[in-house]
């Protein structure tokens, strides 16, 4: 297993570099270097020429070395990061990229993973439910709605649901995470309330499509299973019928969901980030979305490689929860 | 098309003798028919683009008209009825109301007026598709009178219009985006299966690299370089681009898949034994037996193109005006206070969940059909 984990880990590193160099293309990727927009701004502000500023743009120059040759900068900007965590400078916030990514990308795979959870929770019974009474009302009520969910998308169902709260339970305040009395304040048991009255917006935005993915799968997969000679063996053996499902069929048909867990999460971060925007939440899609229409590069630079980095770690994790769960898969 | 293309006979199709006559197309559509979802997407697909193709003809409206005199109206109902018997159908003349306390304008239909709905009214003057010039819509009050079905927009523009014309931006970057991606991903798909070796691992690493970005927020990124100075035409091919570059690997893995299982087949083995050269066996043996998979693939597809488009313009980095797509339109939605106020501006993404859930059930019900091992 440990050699297993450590071949995996090691195979990580070419696509690593690959996404890194991937997401410094995009950085470089608009015309100009990232100055020009800085200063055009300036230019905007009347300071072009002023001591102070001219300053700023020649330490910057200096910083990021932009006279370099292209693989130059692009080694500069890697070392830095891997050496100091150092992701640069974003202009249009004016802070340290990692100072203001490390907050909202925490909020976001925390929402991510919370709406993964949630999935699971909610689609797998049904999924069960399906399987067990196929052709039934319930199943076809599900199955229809399945669709429905794998056919919005993410912006219009926060839409939607945003126009429910105000039109028919008249809410005063949509969106966030937080209602405006409550942010900054201390935490009380209040405001954990509070944030458990917002919070469930964003996971059922972001959790439909795939709730009614893994449902498909789920009574796909049990219905193959159920059709097979062990659950025969186990109902002739006289067992209840609950038991032969749960522990002779659930208990195989989880297997092939485990190993789609990694397949999940990208669709799962993309519609954090799609959620994020539309909900205005404090997570990093506003600041994505900011940072790509005022060419704020590296800002946009590293939240597409730390996602991808999270999305790699997340694959790995799920490989390895499905060599432990299932005794079949052998790791050599 | 040589013999060695067709399917070997299959056993468990139909055992009666009177299936020797049919072609494996017309085994194909006979299944097909039977799949009483897929036909019915099919036949609303087919729909949604004969009105898309008709365009401004079946708009009532020059959807780029600003009537500033009904801004953000409701929809109008057609009416058969009044007090005073049947008539042949109109919509009431608009009334409108300001509440200077609350802001809000209010319309209220005004019973003296009337405006009969013609077939064939003449309205604003459009192009169809460059050829002539011409008047005639195909429902209408004449010009410039009020008709609006779906009602307006912030501009007082005509919505029904709007989400006409913005369907054939939404359709066809979706064929167009497939189209462009199925290429690529048939082309690297099948190379990648038959050759094997070094070829299909650089292949495979590229997909692996492609899916390792959540596909979202890579769009963005890449939609973002497309030049702000740029015309909407030539955004229009940026964005198709984009979707296609960032969405062929899943096409190209599928394909590939199919390769993988066919390569070994009879037919070619034979092929290759009878001395045909790799470049004849791809095109001539192995494409053509994956046809009916390959238009399977890319009919499940078209839908994850669209949903892409729609979030990319809804975000303001896909499609830029003068042109608009259903995506687009509902940005004017992203106001919570308007679109409480104005609900009607969610339409388009009644018509994005149509067109998406149509494209799905088409292609399942091809699926069913073109999987000979099916039992249905």
């Amino acid at each position: 297993m440990i050699n297993y984990i450590i071949r995996r880990l090691l195979h990580m590193i070419p696509t690593l570099i690959l996404i890194s160099m991937v997401s410094f293309a995009v950085i470089q990727a608009p015309p100009g270097d990232m100055l020009t927009s800085r200063l055009a701004e300036l230019a905007e502000q009347g300071e072009l020429g002023s001591e102070s500023a001219m300053a700023q743009i020649d330490a910057l120059r200096e910083r990021y070395g932009l006279n370099d040759p292209i693989y130059v900068q692009y080694v500069r900007w890697i070392w830095k990061i891997i050496s100091k965590g150092d992701f640069g400078q974003s202009f249009t916030y004016e802070m340290d990229v990692m100072e203001l990514l490390v907050e909202r990308l925490g909020l976001t795979l925390t929402l991510t993973l919370s709406t993964l959870i949630f999935t699971w929770i909610i689609a797998i019974p049904i999924g069960i439910y399906s399987a067990t009474r196929q052709y039934s009302i319930g199943d076809y009520g599900f199955t229809f709605l399945g669709f429905i969910g794998l056919a919005t998308p993410n912006f219009l169902l926060a839409l939607v649901i945003m126009f429910i709260q105000v039109s028919v339970f008249e809410a005063e305040s949509v969106g966030g995470l937080l209602s405006p009395e409550y942010i900054g304040a201390a935490w009380s048991w209040a405001k954990v309330v509070d944030l458990l009255k917002h919070i469930w917006v964003p996971i059922l935005v972001i959790g439909t499509g795939s709730t009614a993915g893994v449902i498909r799968i789920m009574r796909g997969n049990l219905l193959d299973i159920l059709g097979q000679q062990h659950i025969q063996t186990g109902r002739a053996k006289g067992l209840k019928e609950g038991k032969v499902i749960v522990k002779y069929g659930v208990r195989i048909a989880i297997n092939p969901l485990v190993s789609r867990l990694g397949l999940e999460l990208p669709g799962l971060l993309s519609g954090a980030v799609v959620t994020g925007i539309v909900l205005g939440l404090p997570t990093a899609g506003p600041i994505f979305l900011t940072a790509l229409t005022s060419q704020d590069m590296y800002l946009a630079g590293a939240f597409l490689l730390l996602s991808a980095t999270f999305l790699l770690v997340g694959n790995l994790l799920a490989d390895i929860l499905l060599a432990w769960l299932d005794p079949r898969i052998r790791y050599e | 098309m040589s013999s060695a293309v067709q399917t070997p006979p299959d056993a468990s199709v139909e055992e009666t003798t009177t299936t020797a006559t049919y072609s494996q197309r017309e085994l194909i559509w006979r299944r097909f028919k039977k799949h009483r979802a897929g036909v019915a997407g099919g036949c609303v697909v087919l729909f949604l683009y004969v009105c898309v193709f008709l365009g401004e003809f079946l708009a009532p409206h020059d959807p780029a008209h600003r009537y500033y005199n009904y801004v953000h109206l409701p929809a109008q109902r057609v009416h058969i009825f009044s007090e005073d018997g049947i008539h042949w159908p109109f919509v009431y003349g608009i009334k409108k109301a300001f509440d200077r306390q609350t802001g809000i304008k209010t319309y209220t239909e005004d019973a003296a007026v009337r405006y009969p709905v013609y077939p064939f009214a003449r309205g604003a003057e459009y192009t169809f598709y460059g050829l002539f010039r011409t008047d005639i819509h195909l429902l209408g009050t004449g010009k410039g009178n009020p008709m609006f079905l779906l009602g307006t927009d912030r501009f007082g523009r005509d919505m029904l219009s709007r989400i006409i014309v913005g369907g054939r931006v939404s359709l066809t970057i979706g064929l167009l985006a497939v189209f462009i991606s199925l290429t690529l991903g048939s082309a690297l798909g099948v190379i990648s299966g038959y050759y094997g070796g070094h070829v299909d691992n650089l292949i495979q690493r590229v997909i692996e690299l492609i899916f390792a970005f959540p596909s979202i927020p890579i769009l963005m990124a890449l939609s973002a370089i497309l030049p702000p100075e740029w015309p909407s035409h030539l955004v229009f091919m940026g964005i198709v681009t984009v979707l296609a570059l960032v969405g062929w690997g899943g096409l190209a893995r599928e394909i590939r898949g199919k390769t993988l299982s066919i390569r070994e087949a009879d037919f070619v083995l034979a092929a290759r034994v009878a001395g045909a050269k790799d470049r004849r066996v791809i095109f001539r043996h192995l494409l053509p037996s994956m046809f009916s998979h390959i238009i399977v693939i890319a009919t499940l597809a078209i839908p994850g193109f669209i949903l892409g488009e729609s979030t990319l313009s809804f975000l303001g980095l896909g499609i830029k005006p003068p042109m608009t797509s259903w995506g687009l339109l509902l940005s004017d939605a992203m106001n919570i206070h308007s679109l409480s106020l104005y609900p009607w501006l969610l339409l388009p993404g009644v018509c994005i969940i149509i067109a998406v859930l149509a494209f799905n059930f088409l292609g399942d019900g091809l699926r069913d059909a073109a999987d000979p091992y099916s039992s249905r």
